[in-house]
């Protein structure tokens, strides 16, 4: 029988959102338990709000100074030791995930699945390669355990607050090394929705013109309540943060709603966005690719058909 | 200081891949190939270093079929000092590709290893990760600024939240980000000089790296095709569609 070991993300002694993704992959597994496992340096929050998520078994804790940042090179030895007796680890394909799986993946020779979009059965799983333009369908080895890392956009977070599982401390005798040290993180400072759980999303690309410009996309996506994005085209150009890429190589995400404003829509941003329920298209040219995926396309001027957005919206 | 840097051919990423009717694989006959952007920001990191008197040595290495010697002529001539050829005809998945660059680096002995962050065709991101872990040194993946000095390398990572500094002492796995570096152009005199310049070759069976514990990929498949949109004719027509269906 599968027992999975889920990683958890966190910052700020919150729980992100994406750990409760995690928890529904490791449920279509149909274990016989799903653990979740914070690494910390003060666990209790986090693992209080991981214990009240729906289907999980119990809750490990390793609370230790040196797991106050994510260094995947301080956790993967910490998590690599927990993970015996388990037969996966999941991780949700963030950039925390991406960083320490692979990592942990290594310490226990096993390959690892990246980006697993469904569940097969206990060892088959699909993700999608060559930017989501073929969904491949992969076996890992039964002999060992799958260490994978979970499509957030692909996966439903479960209930959270469904729950109160027992919460566990963790003592390992693990040596932890030195070699990577924390410096700092510069945060971007935003009070909209968060781009990959909000269920609206409005991004802006290379059209937009400016980084002033960009102001016109952030007002229309407060008024209906949207978290806003941007094409890679936006991002090198300084209109906006990295934080914001959608696309391949940025975030992937899937909100009900999903309006592309200037952005013409090359197969990197389409990967991004392609399990949106809705997408809406708004570009000046009538042959951008982006109205191949778009369920309702407008051609014209984004600063003239925004202003007439908001008036007919009220 | 010598760094090694990965260097993958994929193709390209302007194609439109299209999956085989009988979903075996993707078509790769025919389609071009080019080094993996990623991999190619890695080479252009690599080369400034040495520009800057950081490195003396870059070598460039590709795991592939014997034919990878042209790919790899890409390497030398954007500026690379040599080339180390893992001569394999089987597709090698990442935990396989990290055995084999540990088997190079306990040869080579790099004070750093840059790798691009995923290659675009399997797009894994695992390969910097597995041979950090492997090798027992620090990783610093997604890196979008990297400055080395005092034996250290302090690296600015492109996250989820931001942007987040990490130091990592060296030697040190550095995956890329887009935004490290604009890679240079390859000129003519080049690829000229590239001719003379060496390239190891290394069976990959000699190298003693067990490549059986790979993922079996049991079937491709196109991705769901979303139904046809349609055109509306003005803002006003766009939100009242939205509205009828719920979504402002």
């Amino acid at each position: 029988m599968s027992k999975i070991l889920v990683i958890a993300e966190h910052l700020d002694g919150k729980l992100n959102s994406a750990t409760a993704r995690a928890v529904s992959a490791a449920a279509a597994v149909k274990p016989e338990a799903i653990d979740v496992l914070v690494l910390a340096d003060n666990v209790d929050a986090v693992a209080a709000s991981a214990a009240q998520i729906e289907g999980v078994s119990r809750v490990l804790t390793i609370a230790r100074a040196e797991n106050a940042h994510p260094l995947a090179a301080v956790l993967a030895p910490q998590i690599a030791k927990a993970a015996a007796g388990y037969s996966h680890v999941f991780a949700p394909s963030t950039t925390f995930g991406k960083d320490v799986a692979p990592r942990v993946a290594a310490l226990l020779g096993v390959a690892q699945v990246s980006d697993v979009m469904s569940v097969e059965g206990s060892h088959t799983f699909k993700r999608p390669i060559y930017a989501g333009n073929a969904i491949i369908t992969v076996e890992a080895d039964a002999a060992h355990a799958v260490v994978a890392t979970i499509r957030t956009a692909s996966w439903p977070a479960a209930a959270a607050s469904a729950n109160s599982a027992p919460i566990e401390a963790l003592s390992l005798d693990v040596a932890l090394p030195s070699h990577t040290r924390f410096v700092e993180l510069k945060q971007g400072k935003s009070d909209r929705p968060d781009l990959q759980s909000a269920s609206k999303v409005v991004s802006g690309g290379r059209g937009v013109g400016s980084k002033e410009n960009f102001e016109i996309i952030y007002k229309f996506a407060d008024k209906i309540g949207a978290a806003v994005g941007a094409s890679r085209a936006a991002v090198d150009a300084g209109y906006v943060p990295n934080e914001m890429q959608v696309g391949q190589t940025g975030k992937i995400i899937a909100p009900e709603l999903y309006m592309a404003i200037g952005i013409s829509g090359a197969i990197q941003h389409l990967t991004g966005i392609k399990d949106a329920g809705t997408i809406v298209a708004i570009n000046k040219d009538g042959e951008a690719p982006i109205f191949e995926v778009a369920d309702f396309g407008l051609v014209g001027d984004l600063f003239k058909l925004i202003p007439e957005l908001e008036q007919a919206i009220g | 200081m010598k760094i090694l840097v990965g260097y993958k051919r994929v193709v390209d990423y302007n194609v439109r891949i299209q999956v085989k009717p009988d979903g075996t694989g993707v078509v790769t006959d025919g389609v071009k190939l080019s080094a993996n952007p990623f991999d190619d920001i890695a080479l252009e990191e690599a080369l400034r270093l040495r520009e800057k008197s950081v490195a003396e040595e870059v070598v460039v290495v590709g795991i592939g079929p014997a034919d990878l010697t042209a790919h790899l002529r890409n390497g030398l001539a954007m500026g690379a000092n040599r080339a180390i050829h893992v001569v394999t005809a089987d597709a090698v998945q990442p935990l396989t590709a990290a055995r084999v660059l540990q088997k190079l680096v306990e040869k080579e002995q790099p004070g750093l290893v840059i790798l691009g962050k995923q290659a675009i065709d399997d797009d894994a991101n695992q390969t910097g990760q597995m041979l950090a872990a492997l090798w027992d040194r620090p990783q610093a993946t997604f890196a979008s600024k990297v400055e080395i000095a005092n034996g250290k390398a302090t690296v600015t990572r492109e996250v989820d939240a931001g942007l987040e500094t990490i130091e990592a002492e060296l030697p040190a796995v550095i995956t890329t980000d887009l935004r490290l570096n604009e890679p240079r152009f390859i000129k003519l005199p080049d690829i000229m000089k590239a001719k003379s310049k060496p390239i190891d070759t290394i069976e990959f069976a000699t190298l003693g790296v067990d490549a059986h514990d790979q993922l079996k990929t049991t079937h491709y498949a196109a991705p769901a095709k979303r139904s046809k949109g349609v055109m509306v004719k003005d803002a006003a027509e766009l939100v009242a569609v939205l509205k009828q269906k719920g979504l402002l």
